[in-house]
């Protein structure tokens, strides 16, 4: 079916609304028509990831918009930029590569978005609701934003996402109907041990199973009601989005589009893989990248660690000092609420380098030794070694902490057999 | 001979090697935005540079940013000469659309099933209709 525009639609594309919400307008319709979308579709809010320097490219097209007069007309949060404007994190960006970073989070700030600068928006007070539209980037975002709060969002590039921020719009296809939003395949864990379930590191490891499987495909996942949080949820979908093209996932029982196996499946009959332990190790065994028990480097926080991963990290030092660089990379939001509960200073004393408005895997903060990192993050170990040149080890974050104290790798080997 | 045609999703011409992925990519991540070069350690093709050829993507996956690492790679003139896609992808495609708009040459991209990828030569010219011929 052709693509419709309203009236209005129409007059903004002619220019009516200006230069810059026409050439918005021009990206959206076109994209439309790429996808086979009919209509376009209001959106509430908007979610920004293409704020991050990746080259000249990004910062020319950002100014671009400003010139243009582009503001944006619903909230909008944004992603990580390039640079850490909290807490001051030394970023090691060449000076034109800094300044050209710093250009295009302020280009972003002037066109109304707002500074949060992270990617776990949904923790920093950007929740829509069930089943409103909205367009979000960022995979695990996306991921969260469909999965666990129920609001319908595609997976917007960069770029897409300003467009669809300043002109209230969005390609109507894909995860904004309501049909293409069941599942189709289903995983079960409930054949694994209940303590494995419960626990924080099975979750991305889970979640990269998921993805491996599920592609572009809808899955649900049976077997976890009542294990779930909201941080592992937020680790599953990272993993899960990192592995495959994955914008939605359902948890039975947990997430809101899957209260039982009918609605979530529509009906339908679907194939169930039960997971096994080789499964699991196979792809627990695949977010490691190396044999190498010496650990050089340990990152936390992608997705950015909410306030309460913080203090959970401050119980697991308890007052030690680490003996490597300990990221842990996170959102103003969660720095302001550290600090409130009076516990920057211990965490920074005992050796953990805050991280803000932006992450170790995105910009250039680890020294450039090139060794090992540990992290708990099933993004981080799928990102970190293309991105830092650091070989990975997985482990939960107390494992992190171990091994951070006494610089080798320390994993707990019982839980997963 | 005759091969299947491509459908063509952003039209244009080209013509270069073709570089078939034999695994699905993020361009953010698994690409190295200022060389071109694949960069994700678990892909197959690992090391491989993308400018220049016709990219076969059986299927893209991951970050939404992998439009900006095109459109970087298109400023920078680096980037493939064709996507041949197996399922059409916004993302990548949105990278095209902002370049055209700054002024850039953005390539031209084409939807073609995994299977008529494989069936590509290794060596090829895209027409503007999507008909495709072996380059010798």
């Amino acid at each position: 079916m052709p693509l419709t525009l309203t009236d209005e639609e129409t007059r903004l594309l002619a220019g009516e609304g200006g230069e810059g919400m026409a050439l918005a307008m021009r990206v959206i319709a076109e994209t439309a028509r790429l996808m086979g979308a009919s209509r376009l579709v209001p959106v509430a809010s908007a979610h920004i990831d293409g704020a991050l320097y990746h080259g000249d490219s990004g910062t020319l097209f950002a100014e671009h918009l400003v010139r243009l007069g582009a503001k944006v007309a619903i909230p909008t949060t944004l992603n990580v930029g390039a640079l850490d404007l909290a807490c001051g994190a030394r970023t090691r960006l060449p000076p034109h590569q800094h300044d050209m970073a710093y250009r295009m989070m302020r280009a972003y700030e002037a066109m109304g978005c707002a500074p949060t600068w992270t990617c776990a928006p949904y923790q920093a007070g950007h929740r829509p609701a069930l089943g409103s539209d909205v367009a979000w980037g960022e995979s695990n975002a996306v991921a969260f934003c469909n999965s666990v709060l129920g609001a319908r969002t595609n997976r917007y590039g960069d770029f897409l996402d300003i467009c669809c921020a300043m002109t209230a719009r969005a390609p109507y296809y894909g995860l904004h109907v309501p049909e293409n939003r069941r599942a189709v395949f289903a995983l079960d864990c409930s054949g694994l041990s209940p303590a494995l379930r419960r626990s924080d590191v099975f979750w991305p490891v889970i979640g990269t199973l998921f993805g491996q499987r599920a592609g572009t495909e809808i899955g649900v996942v049976l077997g976890l009601e009542g294990c779930a949080t909201e941080d592992r949820l937020k680790a599953f979908g990272a993993a899960a989005a990192s592995a495959g093209a994955v914008g939605l996932f359902h948890i039975l029982g947990e997430t809101p589009e899957a209260p039982d196996l009918a609605t979530v499946t529509g009906g339908r009959d679907i194939p169930a893989i039960p997971v096994t332990a080789s499964m699991l190790n196979a792809a627990r065994a695949g977010l490691s990248t190396t044999g190498e028990t010496a650990i050089d480097a340990v990152a936390i926080g992608s997705p950015h660690c909410s306030a309460e991963e913080l203090l959970e990290l401050d119980r697991l030092i308890a007052g030690r000092r680490l003996l490597r660089p300990f990221y842990a990379c996170t959102g103003r939001h969660a720095v302001a609420a550290l600090e409130t509960s009076g516990r920057r200073r211990a965490l920074e004393e005992a050796g953990v380098t805050l991280v803000a408005d932006t992450c170790v895997v995105v910009t250039p903060i680890l020294e450039g030794v090139k060794g090992v990192l540990m992290t708990n993050s099933g993004k981080f170990a799928h990102y970190a070694p293309g991105n830092t040149g650091y070989a990975v080890q997985y482990g939960a974050m107390a494992e992190c902490v171990e091994s951070a104290v006494t610089g080798r790798l320390v994993r707990e080997e019982r839980l997963w057999s | 001979m005759t091969r299947p045609a491509l459908t063509p999703l952003l039209p244009g011409e080209a013509s270069g090697p073709v570089l078939r992925l034999s695994a699905p990519l993020s361009f953010w991540g698994g690409v190295d935005p200022a060389s071109g070069r694949i960069i994700q350690v678990r892909h197959p093709e690992c090391g491989r540079t993308i400018g220049g050829t016709i990219l076969c993507l059986p299927a893209t996956i991951g970050s939404s940013s992998s439009s900006a690492v095109l459109l970087e790679l298109i400023r920078l003139g680096i980037a493939p000469a064709a996507l041949v896609m197996g399922t059409p992808d916004a993302i990548l495609m949105i990278g095209c659309l902002v370049a055209r708009e700054m002024g850039w040459a953005a390539p031209p991209a084409f939807a073609l099933d995994p299977a008529g990828q494989a069936g590509l030569p290794d060596a090829a010219r895209i027409a503007a209709d999507g008909n495709i011929s072996p380059l010798s």
